[in-house]
């Protein structure tokens, strides 16, 4: 019999709460956490907008005295914070440092770009030949899989520990990784989720790119805007989503709270062929990601009531859309709700999926949809395949079974995975 | 005016005290106190503490000295050497 992965645990560090509540109730009400960000306009960045986790000095009384000391990455704190909120979230404990670490519990965390900062000052004292003070912490804040070394120390961790990256489409693949781990049979629990850095060194190259809105730095919260006709490039963004993903049985003897099940999902590349190249998607792959994760979820495409897609506010959001369309073999009125949480938190890059996810497993468990902001003017292309009805502006109350989440990500990679309301039958 | 010695150690307890995770450790330190077997500092923060050091008196503390500080009262003969050379 296959092993039915479920999650027992969230936590989460978003531009518009930092914590599940906050972050619930900010995305309830449609709160943007997109702000105008002096520090790129000080260096001339053409996008001055920025979507930046409000953190206080309360949240980071979950770090340890020396974590406060050394800890210079943005990445690593928000992932730690989302991680500790996450597993006690879960109801799990850590075994103190003298005991056996749990072999069970294993982890796949993943960022983009974890310590830009750090990244940064190191170079500067190298520079001047004064490489003795990097001191001890340079390496693990910039190392690719930092955040999950830190966070097996954190939990004690006895199984696979590692970190994912596929760019923006690592928060979503780190799920998808932690779940086939656990329905192998080689895990009962992982903690997953992604995060990143934020701030000029993280977001210079997009700003390069042109890929980034330059034309709203009066109107920061207008900024954002995925599906709307006048969508002029994604606002940048950071912070961490983590979620625990449980095999079912041990999640029950637990007692634990079972937020919801991961059906199944894929992850596929369009391999930078017909139309795919590092920065824009081969529409087939996608089509084809979507397909083979409502197979291997085992479901008939009818049965997904909302889709929360990758939607960045760039000219993809319609071709997006109608691979939606193409892959379901749905439009019209007959196309799921859909909507896009980077209207609010812009496009927190490597982290996005991980906080979109959380979004989504809040819409199931409360039956509700979060409005999709600033596409009052939906893009005529979007409005040609779907029923602008199926894209809510504001929050509504919806019962929502079965959600589709997808993530895509530069290097023309692919992830869609498939969460379900949990159902004891 | 070179600092006195117990206000070295003073100094110095306030700079490992973040690196100690055993605050019962830190009740009793004194001139015998070895930095990684008492106070279970992790060897690798060993540096970060030698860079505190010389930032917090203004001094340069080389790699054959750094060896040599094991215990607080080690550190201090260190600190207190260097700070002379200084003078």
């Amino acid at each position: 019999m296959t092993r039915r992965v479920v999650i027992t645990g969230m936590g989460v560090v978003a531009p518009n709460g930092v914590g599940l509540s906050a972050f619930e109730t900010a995305v309830r009400a449609g709160e943007s956490g997109v702000r105008f960000i002096q520090e790129l306009a000080d260096r001339n960045f053409a996008c001055q907008l920025g979507a930046v986790p409000p953190l206080e000095a309360s949240h980071l009384q979950v770090l340890t005295t020396l974590e406060r000391k050394t800890l210079e990455a943005s990445g690593i704190i928000y992932g730690l914070l989302a991680a500790v909120e996450a597993w006690s979230n879960a109801g799990l404990d850590v075994p103190g440092n003298e005991e056996d670490p749990d072999w069970e519990s294993g982890c796949i965390f993943g960022s983009g770009i974890a310590g830009a900062e750090v990244m940064r000052d190191a170079t500067y004292l190298i520079d001047e030949g004064r490489v003795k003070r990097l001191g001890s912490g340079a390496v693990s804040q910039v190392m690719a899989s930092g955040i999950s070394a830190y966070l097996g120390g954190r939990f004690g961790l006895g199984n696979r520990v590692s970190s994912n990256a596929s760019a923006c489409a690592t928060g979503t693949e780190s799920l998808l990784l932690a779940a086939e781990h656990i329905r192998s049979g080689a895990a009962t629990r992982m903690i997953c989720g992604a995060c990143d850095s934020g701030g000029p060194y993280a977001w210079g190259g997009f700003d390069a790119m042109r890929v980034t809105n330059r034309r709203s730095n009066e109107a920061p919260e207008a900024a954002s805007r995925p599906l709307s006709a006048t969508a002029a490039g994604f606002v940048p963004g950071c912070g961490a989503g983590a979620l625990v993903c449980e095999e079912l049985e041990s999640a029950i003897q637990r007692g634990a709270t079972i937020h919801a099940e991961v059906l199944g999902g894929a992850i596929n590349s369009g391999g930078q062929r017909k139309g795919g190249s590092m920065t824009a998607a081969n529409k087939e792959g996608i089509v084809r990601c979507i397909r083979h994760a409502v197979e291997n979820a085992g479901i008939h495409p009818r049965e997904i009531d909302a889709i929360s897609g990758h939607l960045t506010a760039t000219l993809f959001d319609p071709i997006e859309i109608e691979q939606w369309s193409v892959a379901l073999e749905r439009s019209g009125s007959q196309f799921p709700y859909v909507n896009s949480l980077k209207s609010m938190v812009g496009h927190c890059l490597s982290a996005s999926g991980a906080i979109e996810i959380i979004a989504a497993i809040l819409q199931i468990k409360g039956e509700w949809l979060h409005g999709s902001l600033n596409c009052e003017n939906l893009h005529p292309k979007i409005a040609e395949c779907i029923d602008p009805e199926r894209v809510p502006q504001t929050f509504r109350k919806h019962a929502v079974r079965t959600l589709a989440k997808s993530s895509f990500g530069f290097g023309d990679v692919n992830t869609c995975a498939i969460l379900r309301r949990y159902d004891p039958e | 005016m070179a600092p006195s010695r117990p206000d070295i150690i003073d100094r110095l307890h306030r700079i490992v005290e973040p690196y100690v995770e055993d605050e019962e450790a830190l009740t009793s330190v004194d001139e015998d106190t070895n930095l990684l077997e008492d106070l279970s500092i992790d060897s690798m923060n060993l540096v970060d503490i030698i860079l505190d050091v010389e930032e917090e008196f203004g001094i340069e503390i080389d790699d054959e000295a750094a060896e040599q500080m094991t215990t607080v009262g080690s550190a201090v003969d260190i600190i207190a050497s260097r700070l002379a050379a200084a003078d």
